[in-house]
């Protein structure tokens, strides 16, 4: 496994040179998002009991993480496609296994190390708990597993930048925006509550989010069960891109 | 296990490739020894790359197998890879990193830890020293060239595929690195090399393949294809030429002043010169050129003398 191992030393290294802008950035974006809206809802919205800035922080946590690791495995293959650099991973004795394990693990970690950093600024401005930590750790790797196998796939995929671009902002960016991250999705009407039920990126967040306040809007055992059926399903997918050599070897 | 026989580092058997309507290889049969220091060459789109990609694992054949060291590039891919480094003709790089964690990492996809007193030998072989601590996009093209022959070395192949390596490389680096490929070569590694530099291939590969069209229009040891294509050219400046026999005129031509005579082998220039003499033409001038690989290279491409490939090694 040292290929693996090694890869894995070079996506962290990779995204680490540059951590004012994959790391402390999306912290910075997080904090702006929580002092916005706390500023103008603070006072105004309660859900489920909780203040509306401590509900906010997880949601902020989440989409950090979902959106960090989709960028870390994707921006790299792109950039490594585009300049070529990706040979030097293609030639050594690497499988396509390590491959795809080293550039989830990378992308959970950058996931794990934003969404922390927006916990640890975020903090200040609310009153956290932490009820039930493990379904934190399992929803936050979750979340960064699965994003980080759609940003191979995506990586993979496309062919420019601009591609990339599209993925990100016509699917990624709307599902996240979109999953209740800002609001309880039982102040929806009932037709998108439902369409609500259908976004992956929902019961990640409300999962993470009953592992702070022990309060979801459904069982967290069902949204690990979605979860896990996601990850399954896009992991398996990456799996076969990279075993089939599709845009990687011709 | 290795498939076939141990002496052969590199085999590959009835090759092909199709990109689309193009036939990038076409049936290539190739064997190259363990310890030659191999040529191939060819215009551009003749589907050397192509090859090279095959022989690295960058690209699956339609048809066909190929084997380093006898492992199966496809089915043994792992060990395959291992005996292989592959100097890429584009000049890439990764920027984030300095040269010396280039080398770390590179050593580390092949298992290697600990590997910092070879790759300071390869970094001294290929002056790269002063620049180890030195990020990637701060190097001269010609130093990131060096920085893609240390990376293919760093696991110690046994055979090095170079994809071009000088093109765009100052006199002073291709001389060092010739110089250092020549040492490896004379511990025992295999060399692939390709290159658009003839004179760089007459003098360094013992054997060489041509390509063309995506098949092996020629394949020999250098100096049989020097030799079976050798022609010597006699340019001679003459007086009162149209006193000339017409045995002479007859395989001759005139341009700028001077006549010019194909000659099979040099033992023809004395019945020559003397016939011209004996005619009372005294002859003011005299030039001699011999084939190099150039024009091996030109007769071969030009397809109206292939030399056909011999039973491939």
């Amino acid at each position: 496994m040292s290929g693996f191992r090694t890869l894995l030393y070079k996506e962290v290294l990779r995204f680490w040179k540059v951590a004012f802008q994959t790391v402390a950035a999306p912290v910075l974006t997080a904090l702006l998002y929580l002092l916005i809206f706390a500023h103008v809802l603070e006072n105004r919205i309660e859900i489920n009991n909780l203040r509306y800035t401590a509900f906010l922080v997880p949601g902020l946590v989440m989409m950090s993480v979902l959106q960090n690791a989709f960028a870390n495995s994707s921006s790299s293959l792109i950039q490594a496609k585009v300049t070529g650099s990706i040979i030097f991973v293609l030639l050594p004795p690497i499988s396509y296994g390590e491959f795809f394990l080293a550039y989830v693990g990378a992308a959970v970690l950058r996931g794990a190390m934003v969404g922390l950093g927006v916990l640890a600024v975020t903090a200040c401005f609310a009153p956290l708990q932490f009820v039930a930590p493990w379904w934190i750790f399992a929803f936050a790797l979750a979340g960064g597993a699965i994003m980080g196998s759609l940003g191979l796939i995506a990586g993979v995929w496309a062919d420019k930048f601009d591609q990339l671009s599209a993925f990100q902002n016509f699917l990624i960016l709307p599902l996240t925006m979109l999953s209740g991250v800002f609001y309880s999705i039982h102040s929806l009407p009932p037709f998108w509550q439902k369409a609500s039920h259908l976004n992956p990126f929902f019961y990640l967040i409300d999962g993470l989010r009953y592992g702070f306040f022990g309060v979801s809007d459904v069982s967290p055992f069902i949204s690990l069960a979605v979860s896990a059926a996601a990850f399954l399903a896009v992991g398996v997918g990456a799996l076969r891109l990279l075993r089939s050599g599709y845009k990687l070897r011709y | 296990m290795p498939s076939t026989a141990m002496n052969a580092a590199v085999s590959i058997q009835r090759v092909s490739k199709r990109f689309g309507r193009v036939q990038a290889l076409d049936g290539v049969c190739l064997e190259i020894g363990a310890g030659e220091f191999f040529g191939l060459l060819g215009p551009n789109g003749a589907g050397k790359t192509t090859l090279i990609s095959c022989l690295a694992g960058l690209t699956r054949p339609d048809s066909g197998k190929v084997s380093v060291k006898g492992f199966d590039v496809q089915d043994d891919y792992r060990q395959a890879r291992r005996q292989l480094g592959v100097v890429p003709q584009e000049l890439v790089f990764d920027p984030f990193f300095t040269v010396r964690e280039t080398l770390r990492i590179q050593s580390g996809y092949f298992g290697l830890r600990g590997n910092d007193d070879w790759i300071d030998e390869i970094l001294e072989n290929l002056d790269l020293t002063a620049k180890a601590e030195t990020n990637m996009r701060h190097l001269s093209g010609g130093m990131k060239r060096r920085v893609l022959v240390a990376q293919a070395l760093v696991h110690r192949p046994p055979v090095i595929v170079l994809d071009e390596p000088t093109a765009g490389v100052d006199v002073e680096l291709r001389q060092g690195l010739w110089q250092f490929v020549r040492r490896l070569n004379g511990e025992g590694h295999t060399v692939i090399l390709t290159t658009h530099y003839l004179e760089e291939a007459e003098a360094l590969c013992a054997r060489i393949a041509m390509l063309k069209q995506g098949r092996v229009v020629a394949l020999d040891s250098t100096r049989h294809l020097l030799e079976r294509f050798s022609v010597h050219k006699l340019s001679l400046r003459v007086e009162a030429a149209d006193r000339l026999p017409e045995a002479v005129t007859r395989r001759a031509s005139f341009s700028e002043g001077y006549l010019n005579v194909l000659l099979g082998g040099v033992e023809e220039v004395e019945p020559l010169l003397a016939a011209i003499r004996q005619a009372g033409c005294p002859i003011r001038d005299m030039r001699m050129n011999t084939t190099d690989l150039e024009d091996v290279f030109i007769e071969v491409m030009s397809g109206q003398d292939a030399a056909r490939p011999e039973a491939a090694r």
